[in-house]
């Protein structure tokens, strides 16, 4: 039995949440005051995922680099080989919102976009 | 001199929803003054993502969120300047401004929306002792360096203050290589949202340590070390607790302060309390037909709410300019207003008074309260009647709260004020 301490993020209430885990089995959440801290705990114990936003450079364009982020969550444990794979992408210049920045990131299935528009100098 | 029936100074979310519901209530003669290069404000270098959740129940990226806003200031051909900066508002509303196209040049506003945001405390206004090396930044300086301009500020960080904007900037930094080495916060709690504390600190293992703040910067040239203390009740540093980090840059987090010398020029009644414009229902300001939102007013922790009173403001603006033209003096004052009382915590109000006559079906009263409250309640009452009670388990300085006050309620002309309370739960 393993026991794993959490700060719910579901409201500034912030309650501090016990999970006891059984290999990968959730067997109890205590120390949350509504049903939102409890699956919160859940997902979070068995299979924590995050949105990564992040920058890459741009070739001939009005700004030096554009924001982008992956398409949906990607697993927490991966965050680090997002930024990585992301260090050396180069995009050339118009980049509009929503433009694939790089397809399939890291094998997770999930494409990083761009979050903002950068026009040709 | 060039005329226009309303006049935006700001071209952020604010400004851009201002724009847009003035524009929808009837004004098209508007021109929106944003003195950086593109319109968006500050969202441009928010790229994270969790804005608006509330407004368009999805979360985009600050760039993103700008882009919906400005899409449409675009659709509605609402004009505006770019790289031109207001130098002074006169309290007859002529607005002097200047870029290096147009040189220096004046409008004449029938009514002006202050919409200019906020500015972050710098050292020079946190008394911090030491050197004063290069590697000192404010949080959102670094923010736009590295999500913007695509530079990094420094290798090895120590954040003073945890607002917001710094624990999203421990979190960027890690993630473009850099080490945070510890967040030091004044106040026994944080002044950011419980979510950027879990994903953005607990997430990279980085530190928060309450009650504790620097008390030495070393490095001439360069920071290179970075002393912080504990800090007793009187947040005054404790002798022997002190912890060294050796760093390149220190980023400070301490507050947000909204940018108002031109309200000040303008001859608009400040609040010492939130260092913005004193406004009533309308969001006008204490110099006729010249309105407030967004930052500028009060800080806000959510764009989705700058936004909301934007729009309120926007449309109030535009109902000014008509009734001005075609209702000569129905603007004029008939006297009545109403107070909005603050007690037990609440640390201010905006609007901070009402007039009833002028006041919309429904009013959103926005404020703040003074320190962490527990299991208590809102309370609203109209002189000694309770009218509405609502739960908070929890409040906290960094979360803003409001309330709804119909006009219906305050239709009863003999009432002198309305109260908002912190109570215990009863």
């Amino acid at each position: 039995m393993e026991k794993i301490e959490l700060t719910c993020i579901g409201c500034p209430l912030g309650c501090s949440l016990t999970i006891q885990k059984d290999h990968d089995e959730v067997v109890s959440v205590t120390g949350n005051t509504c049903p939102r801290g409890d699956a919160y705990a859940r997902k979070e114990v068995t299979n924590p995922t995050r949105i990564v936003t992040s920058s890459v450079r741009v070739e001939g364009g009005t700004a030096p680099v554009v924001s982008c982020k992956t398409a949906s969550d990607i697993p927490k444990s991966m965050i680090f080989d997002v930024t990585e794979a992301l260090k050396n992408v180069k995009l050339t210049a118009p980049v509009a919102i929503g433009d694939v920045v790089l397809e399939n990131v890291c094998q997770t299935g999930v494409n990083i976009v761009a979050t903002k528009e950068v026009q040709c100098l | 001199m060039k005329k226009y029936d309303l006049v935006i100074v700001g071209g952020g979310p604010a400004g851009m929803a201002a724009a847009i519901a003035a524009y929808d209530a009837g004004i098209t003669d508007m021109l929106i003054i944003e003195r950086d290069k593109e319109l968006g404000g500050i969202l441009n270098q928010c790229i994270h993502n969790g804005f608006g959740l509330h407004t368009f129940k999805e979360e985009l990226t600050g760039p993103e969120y700008a882009a919906r806003f400005a899409k449409q200031v675009c659709e509605k051909q609402i004009e505006y300047k770019l790289n031109t900066m207001v130098m002074d508002i006169s309290p007859e509303k002529i607005v002097t401004a200047m870029n290096s196209e147009d040189g220096m040049f004046q409008i004449q506003a029938k009514a002006v929306v202050l919409a200019m945001g906020c500015r972050e405390r710098s050292r020079g206004a946190l008394n911090i002792p030491g050197y004063r090396p290069a590697g000192i930044y404010s949080a959102g300086t670094a923010q736009r360096l590295v999500n913007m301009e695509g530079l990094m500020p420094g290798k090895e960080v120590v954040i003073l203050g945890s607002g917001d904007i710094g624990l999203i900037m421990a979190r960027r930094m890690t993630l473009e290589g850099a080490k945070v080495k510890v967040v030091a916060e004044l106040m026994p709690y944080s002044g950011g949202l419980k979510r950027n504390i879990v994903q953005c600190l607990n997430d990279f293992d980085i530190p928060l340590k309450l009650s504790h703040t620097v008390v030495d910067i070393e490095g001439k040239e360069r920071v290179e070390a970075i002393t912080i203390a504990r800090v007793g009740a009187d947040r005054k540093p404790i002798p022997g607790t002190e912890e060294r980090y050796t760093c390149d840059t220190l980023l400070l987090s301490c507050g947000l302060l909204p940018e108002n010398e031109l309200s000040r020029t303008a001859g608009v009644e400040l609040s010492n309390i939130t260092s913005g414009p004193v406004v009533n229902e309308s969001l006008e300001t204490s110099v006729d037909g010249i309105f407030a939102c967004g930052n500028v007013l009060h800080v806000h922790d959510l764009v989705d709410y700058v936004s909301q009173e934007a729009a309120v403001a926007g449309k109030n603006a535009a109902e000014y300019i008509l009734q001005k033209n075609h209702l000569p003096n129905a603007h004029e004052e008939s006297g009545k207003t109403i107070d909005i009382c603050r007690e037990g915590g609440v640390r201010y109000t905006v609007p901070s008074f009402i007039r009833p006559e002028y006041m919309a079906d429904q009013l959103t009263v926005r404020f703040r309260v003074g320190d962490v409250y527990r299991d208590c309640a809102i309370v609203t009452y109209l002189d000694d009647t309770e009218i509405a009670r609502r739960k908070r388990p929890v409040m906290a300085p960094g979360e803003m709260e409001q309330i709804i006050l119909k006009k219906e309620q305050i239709a009863d002309h003999s009432i002198q004020k309305i109260r908002i309370a912190i109570e215990p739960n009863a």
